[in-house]
């Protein structure tokens, strides 16, 4: 089964056009936090439609690690939400806006 | 010995002396009296043999000769060496000055032990034979200098010891300062006449482009009449020079005043050397005065005017050292006059003869000084405080006051001798040296310019008047006062060289006997090895005959007012009746003094007054420093600080802070806090990048 490239860069394109969307409209922090990850795997799979078209195996090598960092992002991202909800009580980030100049 | 090796030794001359103050400076305070006058003696008279050496040299080789020591000034066309020219007429002012000077010392070696004025200071002892050394040391380096510049350095070195030595009781005198002041009087009348000298030494510099004697000499007789304006203009500087420093009418007033030093200072400096150098220059620039008749004749009036003017002063006067004095200044003017009427050989003869019977006058009178002192320094510790206490009421006795003696004669037998020889030989007795000197003198004066003849004949008559006056009131008669009763007579070594100058005057004429014999005018050819144009003057009977009268008659005059009825003891001056006001003139020194305070003095004060008070504080420091330099500085200093600094300097810095801050303010907006609202501004900036990537 060979499907275009070109199909997989749309896909790619839509994923991350969701994300975006995601990340802007939604103000509870877990699906913002989704977002991100959702942008995130479009740009991977980005990367790897690539690499197959290129025959090039760095483009999947790239990819391992942008999902060995996503991971510790994941990590640190929800260890940051459970510590905001525990003092503010909610994860909607209109709250915190303690940053603001 | 060749002459040639002779003359090298003749900087010896200078060096030891030299070597004589350093030792003495070095050692002579730990090593005593004895030690300090033995040092400061053997310098001296090494130095005499040194002279006798060039003389014996000089015999065998008459032109003498250059000894060069060292390179001293290079500056341009400036080229002076140091150098010492040996010749007949530097060789004799080396004897004189060695030769007298070493009996001077010698006798001062007795003078200044256990001084009664040194007030407990041990030092000064030994401080005194310094000076005196070094005043040997510089009258040398005067006599030999073969420059002009050499000369004025001699000069200037003879006039610091002056000033030191006329100082040298320093904190006696009137109101405890007075010695002081006649010292600085001393230095700065001769300051006015040094300055005439410098002006003369410039004058000669650009005229003949050297101070060397014989270049300048030389080149002098070449120019011959073209140079008359110039040198005229150049003797007349150097006539003010030698007025300076040989005391001459108008500045020989401090030569008086000098007599606060001691004796033989007086004796050495004020008498027999340091104030004959302004003849010495004048008769060594021969040359430059040739070309200058009318000065020549006006250095011939000042000296007959001098010599004149001071014995007037010299018959009214009491100080004994102070007669002496006078009648320096009135020799010194007879020097002068011979040399302005070009009887070089005659001036010189009789600074020579001066030399000797003058020094012999002022070691007597320091002789007799010291007897009556003791006596009266033994009365008053006998007496003990009650003496004290009387002294507070009356005046201080004065061991110099002619007033107070009287009948010394018999109480200082061989003083009272010597001193009468002396005495009668500057009254001009033959066959003393007095009185062939004095006779060559006006032999001159007779032939080339009678009046001057008769001035100084007027004035050889004084001389043996006041001469006379002075051996009746100090010698003779009966004691006028308690001290002069019990003085006794010297010591050895104060009497030796009395009986040694007694001799040279008794033997000096021999030098220059008038006529046409082998053994006379053996000092006139002498000199003629250096001085040209040399005319020896046929001796005259009748001059001579006159001079020895005059000098009978003057002596004469004073054995009938003073030896016949002695003074009494506060009787006034005989002359006083005889002359009324004119003797109150001769007694104040024709108040030339007060003059000279009017005239000079006090001007000149105000004038400095003036120039501190209202020119230099009032105008320069208030006026300009406070107005125009401190106002203005103050004005461009506040300008700077509120003009400038701050709104410039000042300004910009704020001005960058304010703009910081204002910016700021305004980005600090930005920061919202929202965290979507940064997503946004990432997604603009990130689409804007692609859409200028993809639009390139």
């Amino acid at each position: 089964m060979n499907v275009p490239t070109s199909y997989l860069i749309g896909l790619s394109g839509v994923l991350f056009g969701m994300g975006v969307l995601g990340v802007l409209v939604r103000r509870n922090a877990i699906v913002m936090f989704m977002s991100v990850e959702l942008m995130l795997n479009a740009a991977n799979l980005a990367l790897i439609t690539f690499a197959r078209q290129w025959a090039d195996v760095e483009g999947q090598i790239f990819v391992f690690f942008i999902i060995g960092v996503a991971a510790a992002e994941v990590a640190v991202g929800l260890a940051l939400i459970v510590a905001i909800f525990k003092s503010k009580h909610s994860i909607d980030v209109d709250q915190v806006s303690g940053l603001r100049g | 010995m060749t002459a040639d090796s002779l003359f090298r030794l003749a900087p010896l001359a200078i060096a030891l002396p030299i070597a004589g103050l350093l030792l003495n400076l070095a050692l002579g305070r730990r090593l005593g009296e004895r030690f300090a006058g033995l040092v400061a003696c053997g310098a001296v008279g090494l130095a005499f043999l040194v002279s006798v050496l060039q003389a014996l040299a000089l015999s065998g080789a008459a032109e003498g000769a250059t000894v060069p020591i060292a390179a001293w000034i290079e500056i341009g066309r400036l080229q002076v060496e140091w150098a010492l020219q040996i010749d007949s007429l530097a060789v004799t002012m080396m004897l004189v000055v060695t030769g007298v000077g070493s009996l001077i010392h010698i006798y001062a070696t007795a003078y200044m032990h256990d001084d009664v004025r040194f007030n407990e200071d041990p030092g000064r002892y030994t401080r005194f034979f310094v000076f005196f050394n070094l005043f040997i040391a510089s009258m040398l380096i005067l006599v030999t200098g073969d420059s002009f510049l050499t000369l004025f350095v001699g000069w200037e070195g003879v006039g610091l010891c002056s000033y030191l030595l006329i100082g040298f009781w320093y904190e006696k005198g009137k109101d405890g300062i007075g010695n002081a002041y006649a010292g600085k009087k001393a230095f700065i009348t001769n300051r006015v006449g040094d300055a005439g000298f410098l002006i003369a030494l410039f004058l000669i510099f650009t005229t003949f482009g050297t101070l060397n004697f014989h270049e300048v000499f030389a080149r002098a007789d070449e120019g011959g009449a073209a140079l008359a304006g110039i040198a005229s203009a150049i003797t007349l500087c150097l006539l003010i020079g030698a007025a300076g420093k040989s005391a001459q009418i108008p500045l020989y007033v401090w030569l008086p005043d000098a007599m606060a030093g001691p004796t033989p200072v007086s004796a050495l400096i004020h008498a027999a050397t340091m104030v004959t150098a302004g003849i010495y220059m004048i008769v060594r620039s021969h040359a430059l005065f040739a070309l200058a008749p009318d000065i020549s004749s006006l250095v011939a009036w000042v000296g007959a005017a001098t010599a004149l003017f001071a014995a007037t002063i010299a018959v009214g006067q009491y100080d004994i050292k102070r007669v002496l004095a006078y009648s320096t200044i009135s020799q010194l003017g007879f020097m002068v006059a011979a040399a302005g009427l070009g009887a070089y050989a005659a001036s010189i003869f009789h600074l020579v003869g001066h030399a000797f019977f003058k020094a012999l006058l002022f070691l007597g009178a320091g002789s007799i000084i010291l007897g009556i002192e003791h006596a009266h320094h033994h009365a008053s510790a006998a007496a003990g405080g009650h003496v004290a206490h009387g002294a507070a009421h009356r005046p201080p006795f004065d061991a110099q006051d002619m007033r107070n003696m009287g009948g010394i004669a018999g109480r200082m037998r061989v003083t009272h001798l010597v001193y009468l020889i002396g005495a009668l030989s500057l009254a001009g007795l033959p066959p003393l040296v007095g009185f062939f000197s004095k006779d060559e003198i006006l032999v001159d004066a007779f032939h080339v310019n009678f009046p001057i003849y008769l001035v100084l004949a007027l004035t050889a008559l004084m001389t043996a008047f006041y001469t006379g006056r002075q051996l009746m009131m100090v010698f003779y008669g009966k004691a006028r006062s308690d001290p002069a009763a019990q003085a006794h007579e010297s010591p050895l070594l104060i009497t030796l060289p009395l009986v040694a100058l007694a001799a040279l005057t008794v033997l000096g004429g021999f030098i220059n006997l008038p006529g046409a014999t082998p053994v006379s005018q053996q000092l006139t050819s002498w000199m003629a090895h250096t001085i040209e144009h040399l005319h020896p003057v046929a001796p005259s009977g009748l001059v001579a005959a006159l001079a020895t009268g005059f000098t009978l008659v003057g002596l004469g005059a004073a054995w009938l007012l003073y030896g016949r009825r002695p003074l009494a003891s506060g009787a006034p001056d005989p002359l006083r009746r005889l002359l009324g006001p004119v003797f109150v003139g001769m007694e104040n020194k024709w108040w030339v003094d007060e003059l000279y305070d009017r005239l000079v003095l006090r001007p000149y004060a105000r004038l400095a007054r003036f120039l501190a008070d209202t020119v230099d504080q009032r105008w320069w420091h208030d006026g300009f420093h406070e107005r125009v330099l401190l106002a203005g500085y103050n004005r461009l200093s506040g300008w700077l600080a509120w003009s400038f600094d701050l709104p410039v300097i000042d300004g910009a810095a704020t001005a960058l802070g304010q703009a910081t801050q204002a910016g700021a303010a305004g980005l600090r907006r930005l920061q919202s806090g929202f965290v979507r609202t940064y997503a946004l501004s990432i997604l603009i900036g990130a689409v804007l990048m692609l859409t200028y990537i993809l639009l390139r």
